[in-house]
């Protein structure tokens, strides 16, 4: 997972920051949506705020564009303060676009007509529709209504509209969750591009990392209405700050050990750490990080289940002397059969975490 | 302007508002409440009285029982057997729900009175005379046959929403199509059974025209007769009539609310049921209630039309009494119009307490029969405005402004619901979206949220102007002197036994109305 985007970035003036959040709260009755949020995002800058459902990451992307009221902490955009102690900028006067998850495109208005609405009073009005349309690639389509476009170029409809005044940021809701599948790579892609080409800064909301993963320039993992990391998309794989962190940011076996400094022993045998350790731990190993062999070289296992989907091979094994099953992946074609007896070990060094239930 | 502070203005606008339309039913309780204890509950409870709910509640009763007995095969009839000519018998069957209940009585009346038309053909048969349709059987028979089309709509509305799936589980089990039917296919339709008769059970308890015109002492009656004679004693009648309709209401809501789990998802269209050999019984059924229910009175008052019209009636003449209430109804459903936009807005887009306690005062015109909210007005007219206009010279408190107001506090409630559904299917994610790109809140709302309502306001005012249209007893009381309108015309033709004159208001009104079918019928199959 190398990204390369932070580095086409020009340089950036410590106080360059489109949106400052800082200790953000917000509570809808007794439930409490976002606890002491803060972070901050470079201007030009993709950043995703990810987390599971209900983590708070909608809200606070509601509490950017100002459709709800913080009940304390304060909120920057681009240095000017919009939300604190005795101030409150209606959203109108936010200069935020926001891309809604389902779109929320007027029914009743053209493309066109949707596109030029946050455009009144300017001049340019119907230059700057051209434009946008010619950003998103639909041009052609302006006279046509909302239910006549697919999903897809609806997505881009909405986009378009957002970026039509030239807002200082947008934010994005779970802007894919409505595509399919097989669509959802492209349309990502196709954004990524519009909002590098619009050279405006971003926050994304989304529950599935890879697709923060593949978009962001930096991540920030949301648990529990508060922000739990924040990274580059390798810096979060590679470098989770937490069992929890390293279980939501993709398939991790967690493989009980004794930690000596710099080395574990597992029943895998002795695994190098990133980092020292003392004590009991678990080890995080990725399906990745893990080799089967025929015989010898690892623990003994037998294989318990396995999926193929084309580009690689899921691969289930059990250890033969502890009763822990291991999650490996390995290249399409490889020669294993359920039942097959294997031996497995790990690649390379791994990160442990001290091994309490509550470890966090 | 942000939302709160929008919401904020709507609360100061809908609350002044809210407390005149509970001004009336406000009064009439605080008036009913200064009759004596003990002559209240003397009056309460001497036999006359108790004659006067025994009666209310033998025609509710009775008449729900009878709707349901047609209404039930008649929707099975036309939404899940293979009857012939569905979509039309669907449309007449619903149709004699346009006729106004006093229309349909007088019609009733002229046609199987004792002196009415039937009589006429039987004459030379030696019948000198039929026996007399007033009182219970033709108040019974008036309120069935006009009535029953709403628990025809619930029903059917039910056998669609059906899953048909669970009768074909039903049969797979083993059980037979009549235990089907009986087990399956009735209980789950029982919801939508207990709306409908609730429905009607609620329009028979506040019917004034019908009960009127067929002599039949309910309650309603009673009440309008009280009027003159002590108006103490009618505003307690009225309380506990209020308290009955509410009592209904309440019914009808939880009724409603179960009835909605089969609803949720979308069936597949029902398998129909050949009728066989039954055909010709199924015709002749559907056939015997339009009959009755829709081209009898139709027939009739066609008839007294073409009568009247030989005798030198002029057609003209109703001009005046049509534009009056096209008037006073168009007034009305202009105010309704707007004065359900704050409420709506309050309940759907700021939901709390306070704003949920306004919608549920608006809608209380629901539970007030038109002869309550007509003596309530007659009560703040003959003691609050007659001595606030009389130091101007204004001693007729009546007027056309009184009345249109009265509508609105009894029709307001047809406004707000389907405005309030219309609203309810505009995403506010758009009006979010509106405020992200530059506009205020009260532009967003225009721009955005009320075009898209349009379709629900537009049903809601018609709704309110055909209803007012046909209103009788609060413009009987209420519409100033010489203010002649449709249903004012065609009550005082009856009185006088008049049946031709009566006939052109009439017919207008049942043509008027039949376009409020437009709405009331779902565009289906």
């Amino acid at each position: 997972m190398t990204n390369s985007v932070p580095d086409l970035l020009p340089d950036l003036a410590p106080d360059s920051e489109a949106v400052a959040c800082r200790d953000l709260r917000k509570s809808f009755g007794s439930v409490r949506a976002v606890e002491s949020l803060s972070f901050a995002l470079r201007r030009g800058e993709l950043l995703a705020l990810l987390g599971p459902s209900g983590c708070g990451k909608t809200t606070a992307l509601r509490l950017i564009a100002g459709l709800e009221r913080p009940d304390g902490g304060t909120i920057h955009l681009g240095g000017r303060l919009v939300s604190g102690p005795g101030v409150f900028v209606p959203p109108n006067r936010r200069r935020v676009g926001l891309v809604f998850q389902d779109y929320a495109l007027f029914p009743h208005m053209t493309v066109e007509r949707n596109i030029a609405y946050g455009l009144a009073g300017r001049d340019d009005r119907r230059q700057r529709v051209a434009e946008m349309l010619a950003l998103v690639g639909l041009d052609g389509l302006g006279g046509r209504y909302p239910h006549a476009l697919s999903g897809g170029q609806q997505q881009r409809v909405a986009l378009a509209r957002a970026l039509a005044p030239q807002p200082d940021i947008v934010l994005l809701d779970e802007p894919f969750s409505n595509l399919d599948v097989a669509l959802r790579r492209q349309v990502r892609e196709e954004v990524q591009r519009i909002l590098y080409e619009a050279g405006v800064s971003a926050i994304l909301v989304t529950h599935d990392q890879e697709e923060a993963m593949s978009l962001a320039d930096r991540i920030g993992l949301m648990f529990d209405g508060a922000l739990h990391q924040l990274g580059t998309p390798r810096n979060l794989y590679e470098r989770p700050a937490s069992r929890r962190a390293a279980l939501f940011m993709g398939a991790a076996n967690l493989v009980p050990g004794h930690a000596h400094g710099a080395v574990a022993r597992t029943a895998l045998g002795e695994v190098r750490l990133i980092e020292p350790c003392q004590g009991a731990v678990e080890v995080v190993l990725r399906p990745e990080n893990l080799v089967l062999n025929g015989a010898g070289d690892g623990a003994a296992a037998v294989v318990a289940r396995q999926t193929y989907t084309g580009a690689r091979q899921d691969v289930w094994v059990a250890l033969r002397d502890v009763p822990l099953s291991l999650h490996v992946t390995c290249r399409a074609g490889a020669p294993w059969g359920v039942g097959q007896p294997v031996s497995v070990r790990a690649d390379g060094s791994a990160l442990a975490f001290p091994a309490s239930p509550d470890s966090t | 302007m942000t939302q709160r502070r929008f919401a904020l203005i709507l609360l100061a606008v809908s609350l002044p508002l809210a407390a005149l339309l509970l001004l009336p039913a406000g009064y009439l309780i605080v008036r009913a409440g200064a009759v004596e204890p003990e002559r209240a509950i003397a009056y309460l409870t001497r036999p006359g009285t108790l004659r006067v709910v025994g009666r209310s509640l033998l025609l509710v009763i009775t008449v729900a029982a009878a709707a349901c007995a047609v209404a039930v095969p008649a929707a099975w009839l036309t939404v899940r057997s293979d009857l012939r000519g569905r979509r039309a018998w669907t449309v007449l069957l619903t149709m004699p729900l346009v006729i106004p209940s006093y229309v349909g009585a007088l019609a009733l009346v002229s046609m199987f009175g004792q002196r009415g038309t039937l009589q006429g053909w039987l004459a030379p048969l030696g019948v000198e005379r039929l026996p007399s349709l007033y009182g219970f059987w033709g108040a019974w028979l008036a309120l069935t046959l006009f009535s029953y089309p709403y628990v025809f709509l619930s029903v059917r509305a039910g056998l669609r929403g059906l899953d048909s799936a669970l009768e074909e589980a039903s049969a797979t089990l083993g059980r037979s199509r009549l235990a089907t039917l009986w087990h399956v296919t009735l209980r789950q339709l029982l919801p939508s059974i207990t709306a409908g008769a609730l429905l009607v059970a609620l329009y028979t308890l506040s019917d004034f025209g019908a009960v009127a015109i067929m002599q039949y002492n309910v309650f309603t009656r009673a009440i309008y007769l009280r009027l003159s004679l002590d108006l103490g004693l009618a505003a307690l009648l009225s309380v506990v009539l209020i308290v009955l309709t509410v009592g209904l209401l309440a019914a009808v809501t939880l009724a409603e609310r179960r009835g909605t789990y089969y609803t949720r998802r979308t069936p597949r269209p029902p398998r129909r049921v050949r009728l066989g050999r039954w055909q010709a019984a199924a015709q002749a059924f559907c056939g015997l209630v339009v009959l009755l229910a829709l081209v009898a009175p139709v027939g009739v008052l066609a008839h007294w039309l073409v009568n009247g019209l030989q005798q030198g009636e002029a057609l003209r003449d109703v001009l005046a009494p049509l534009q009056r209430s096209l008037r006073a109804a168009g007034l009305a459903a202009a105010v309704s119009g707007l004065a359900a936009l704050p409420f709506v807005f309050l309940q759907v887009r700021a939901p709390g307490p306070l704003t949920g306690l306004l919608a549920r005062g608006a809608y209380l015109g629901y539970a007030l029969p038109g002869v309550v909210v007509g003596l309530a007005f007659v009560f703040l007219g003959a003691n609050v405005l007659h001595d606030l206009g009389a130091p101007f010279g204004q001693t007729d408190y009546r007027s056309l402004g009184l009345l249109v107001f009265a509508y609105t506090v009894r029709f307001l409630p047809q406004a707000l619901g389907p405005a309030r559904a219309s609203l309810l299917q505009v995403n506010p994610h758009l009006e979010e979206s509106a405020l992200t790109l530059g506009r205020s809140y009260p532009r967003a709302l225009l721009s955005v949220t009320l075009p898209l309502m349009r379709s629900g306001v537009v049903a809601g005012v018609a709704l309110v102007f055909l209803t007012a249209m046909k209103e009788l007893p609060i413009t009987l009381l209420l519409a100033p002197t010489g203010y002649d309108t449709l249903a004012t015309r065609i009550w005082s033709a009856s009185s006088e036994a008049f049946y031709a004159r009566a006939a052109a208001p009439a017919l207008i009104l049942v043509a008027i109305s039949a376009l409020s079918l437009v709405y009331i019928l779902e565009p289906d199959e």
